[in-house]
């Protein structure tokens, strides 16, 4: 059977080219690799090769014609066997693909992403019920991390915790404390300081059918990794058509130290949060750092879990139970108020909550929402605490530009717009790298005076 | 595992072990092993199906060229005509059952020295719903977690660490397993590489490091772009031993895995292995590659073509060309076939869209 060549695409975006010099003429043998032509695209003269073994027959387009369309038939191909002098040229050159993705094109565009993923239906999880009687203890949140880790590790023999000092150091900040002498050195592993690399090994461990447990010293230096993060763990699932998962979780402190300056002080919480694939969760207290790193260890997907340093030492209630998971994906109210709703995250929690109290001595009763996890974000409970009270601030430890602040806004926007009384208003750090100098630093950083500021400004009072 | 006080209060020694601390490291012992015997003994039967195999990814990706100058592959598109042997040689060694295997974008010779069905690979490329990915993932993301082969990777040398990764689940495990990571001679030069590497002599990862040497990095010469352009010396600063192999003689390629599977499944930790080998088309699909002479190509082709050099080696083994001449019919068909499936499959379906983005419901 005669072979039809066609004029090839070359590169990802050619539609047409000039066809510069035919390298073979009618009645030659050509072989697969012979070079038949060269072919000029818009980027570069590329040389086109024939697959097949045969006798050039008829060349149908003349060397330095210009604006072929891919797809034209060039030239015929007689086959083993074949007299090329008698082979016709097709009837009509047919163009195929192009036709199928201008369709494809047209179906998309009819509803977009965001439209779909609202409508999709969810689960409706709530936190459990602490049952009556429960003993309540005083817990740091570092100690309800710890006790996370090491719960799941009893659970399930394939999570393993790896990262810088976690071993015999007992952890740079002391939250891997005592997993050595319990685990040994196969499920607590020190590594070199290779954020990159370990980042890289957790990820294919993770791959491999295991539950890494990967701790940065702090998020600032997972950026060495971030390609890992991403690339390698959060679109797995999705590039592999659902065959090929990457459970592990990615922990360290977050956001603000103290004294640290610029390079040691940043909240990442919005750069993992924009990534499909990913989960990110950060919490504040220690029954939900507990909970949600259970639930987080658990998890089939790869996840972010967000720590804050300053936070770590901290005491807070911690319902004494065999089992303590929570959630994810679920926002926490954490005081309830009917007047403004104060949104926050991680260490902002404090700071909302510190600013309601003083603003209660006013006669401003705020409702504080903590998100917990920022990817999936509950926006459900966004927009019912808005419908409440028909204000909402927004108070993040991190940059204003492009933030979790940002994106509540948003949100209240498209789908609160007729609950809204006042304008959604941020209160984030100055849009500065964080400067080492105290007095500098502390002007830097979200307080209680700035939220009480901007909840009266919301409240015209 | 890393030594830790535990390994020392275990007894085995009183003080610990640092790798620098014991002499019985010799960058050069698996390439003495491998000059000694160079090729490895495949009988008549043996070769054809090594032979089988080179042809088919050939064959494979002559229609995938084809197809994309038709438009029906798009983006980024790279072929590995030329290197059959190295992915054939390499994985007619490995364990189906226990080893896994990770590369980075140039991928499909992998998948179909594995076993892999051309169809769904094919379909893949043409972005239909039957592909390997569903259609989501494209040329350079293909995965199959059955045959243990974890992708196809698109960010060079990111392969390297994740198959070390893997290497370390095998381990933790204990399930004899070892992990070959594929890469080539540029990503040999990212610095992750090297990350990976302490770690897996440190740990005494069961893995195989293949640099797949083609002699370019997209369109820039090793010697152009590397100060150590013989590869298989890059692990002796992690004490790896490594190997330099002809990456265009399937047997030799066979012979140097063995040599190298034996000592990493022994519990020695890594070898490094470094493939001469060469592509013969561009970098991608888009690639003019002006960066080399036609003569050049020509005389890799006419001279140390991978898939010639095994049939030629069949003949004198007194394999008749008719034999030959079916094979060679049967393959075309078998890629004919693959091709017009991946042609008339249907595209996934819109509501793929969002699916499998995240594997639970929150």
């Amino acid at each position: 059977m005669a072979i039809e060549l066609k004029m090839p695409a070359l590169s990802p975006t050619m539609e047409e080219g000039k066809l510069a010099k035919w390298l073979v003429k009618e009645g030659d043998e050509v072989s697969s690799g012979t070079i038949l032509a060269e072919i000029e695209t818009d980027k570069a003269t590329m040389e086109f090769e024939s697959i097949d073994e045969g006798t050039v027959g008829k060349i149908l387009v003349e060397e330095g014609t210009e604006g072929v369309k891919v797809g034209t038939v060039i030239a015929m191909l007689a086959g083993e066997g074949e007299d090329a002098s008698s082979i016709e040229a097709p009837a009509a050159p047919k163009v195929e693909a192009q036709q199928v993705k201008s369709d494809v094109i047209q179906d998309v565009s009819a509803e977009s992403g965001t439209a779909k993923l609202a409508t999709e239906e969810k689960p409706k999880k709530r936190d459990p019920e602490v049952p009556h009687g429960t003993n309540m203890k005083t817990s740091t949140v570092r100690d309800a991390l710890r006790d996370a880790m090491a719960e799941e590790m009893r659970r399930d023999e394939r999570v393993f915790v790896m990262g810088e000092e976690v071993a015999e150091y007992q952890g740079a900040y002391k939250v891997t404390q005592g997993l050595l002498d319990e685990f040994g050195p196969k499920r607590v592993i020190d590594t070199p300081i290779t954020e990159y690399g370990f980042a890289g090994i957790g990820t294919g461990a993770a791959m491999g059918g295991l539950r890494p447990v990967v701790e940065f010293m702090t998020f600032n230096f997972a950026m060495q990794a971030i390609d890992h993060i991403i690339n390698s763990a959060a679109k797995t699932n999705y590039m592999s058509g659902g065959q090929m998962r990457c459970p592990i979780v990615f922990r360290g402190p977050n956001g603000a130290a103290s004294r640290v300056g610029a390079q040691h002080s940043q909240n990442y919480g919005p750069w993992y949060a924009s990534v499909p694939g990913l989960v990110v969760i950060a919490p504040y207290d220690a029954s939900d750092a507990k909970g949600l790193l259970k639930a987080a260890i658990r998890s089939e997907d790869p996840v972010v879990f967000l720590e804050n340093e300053l936070v770590y030492g901290r005491n807070f209630e911690l319902p004494e139970l065999d089992d303590h998971v929570l959630p994810i994906g679920k926002a926490r109210i954490m005081r309830e108020g009917s007047d403004v709703t104060i949104v926050s995250y991680s260490i902002g929690v404090g700071v909302a909550l510190e600013a309601a109290e003083k603003l209660a001595e006013e006669g401003i009763d705020a409702e504080v929402l903590d998100l917990r996890t920022l990817r999936p974000l509950d926006k459900e409970a966004v927009l019912e605490s808005l419908a409440k009270t028909n204000r909402i601030v927004v108070a993040e430890e991190g940059f204003p530009v492009c933030s979790i602040a940002s994106e509540i806004a948003s949100i209240c926007m498209e789908e609160g717009f007729d609950d809204l009384d006042a304008p959604v208003t941020r209160v984030c750090n100055e849009d500065v790298p964080l400067p080492y100098a105290a007095n500098l630093e502390h002007a830097a950083l979200i307080d209680t005076d700035r939220v009480i500021e901007a909840v009266k400004k919301v409240c015209y009072r | 595992m890393p030594k830790t006080k535990t390994d020392a209060a275990s007894g085995t020694t009183d003080t610990p072990v640092t790798p620098a601390t014991q002499d019985d490291f010799d960058l050069g012992s698996l390439q003495q092993a491998l000059e000694g015997d160079k090729r490895y003994k495949a009988d008549k039967e043996e070769l054809l199906k090594l032979y089988e195999q080179m042809l088919l990814i050939r064959r494979f990706e002559e229609k995938a060229g084809q197809l994309y100058g038709l438009g029906l592959i798009g983006g980024f598109c790279h072929l590995y005509i030329g290197q059959e042997a190295v992915a054939v040689g390499l994985q007619s060694a490995l364990d189906g059952d226990k080893d896994s295997v990770i590369t980075g974008y140039r991928d499909h010779g992998h998948m179909l020295a594995y076993g892999i069905d051309p169809k769904v690979i094919m379909a893949e490329l043409t972005g239909r719903a039957a592909g390997i990915s569903k259609g989501k993932g494209g040329s350079m993301h293909m995965f199959s977690v059955e045959h243990k082969f974890y992708g196809g990777h698109g960010i060079v040398g990111a392969q390297v660490p994740l198959g070390a990764g893997l290497a370390f689940a095998h381990k933790y495990n204990e399930d004899g397993g070892v992990a070959m990571s594929y890469f080539g001679d540029g990503a040999a030069n990212q610095g992750q590489v090297y990350e990976a590497f302490n770690m897996a002599a440190l740990w005494k990862l069961p893995i195989i490091f293949v640099i797949e040497n083609n002699q370019y990095a997209m369109g820039t010469a090793v010697n152009r772009s590397s100060a150590e352009t013989h590869f298989h010396r890059r692990g002796s600063a992690f004490r790896i031993p490594g190997m330099q192999v002809d990456g265009m003689d399937v047997l030799e390629v066979r012979k140097a895995a063995e040599i190298a599977l034996e000592y990493v499944r022994a519990g020695n930790g890594p070898v490094l292995m470094e493939l001469n080998t060469y592509r013969y088309r561009g970098h991608s699909m888009s690639d003019p590659a002006k960066y080399r002479s036609r003569e050049e190509v020509q005389g890799v082709r006419d001279k140390r073509d991978p898939i010639e050099h095994a049939k030629a080696e069949l003949v004198e083994l007194g394999m008749s060309e008719d034999t030959l001449k079916d094979l060679d019919k049967t393959v075309r068909k078998q890629i004919s076939e693959a091709a017009d499936f991946a042609e008339s499959s249907p595209e996934p379906e819109m509501s793929e869209l969002y699916t499998d983005v995240l594997v639970e419901r929150y």
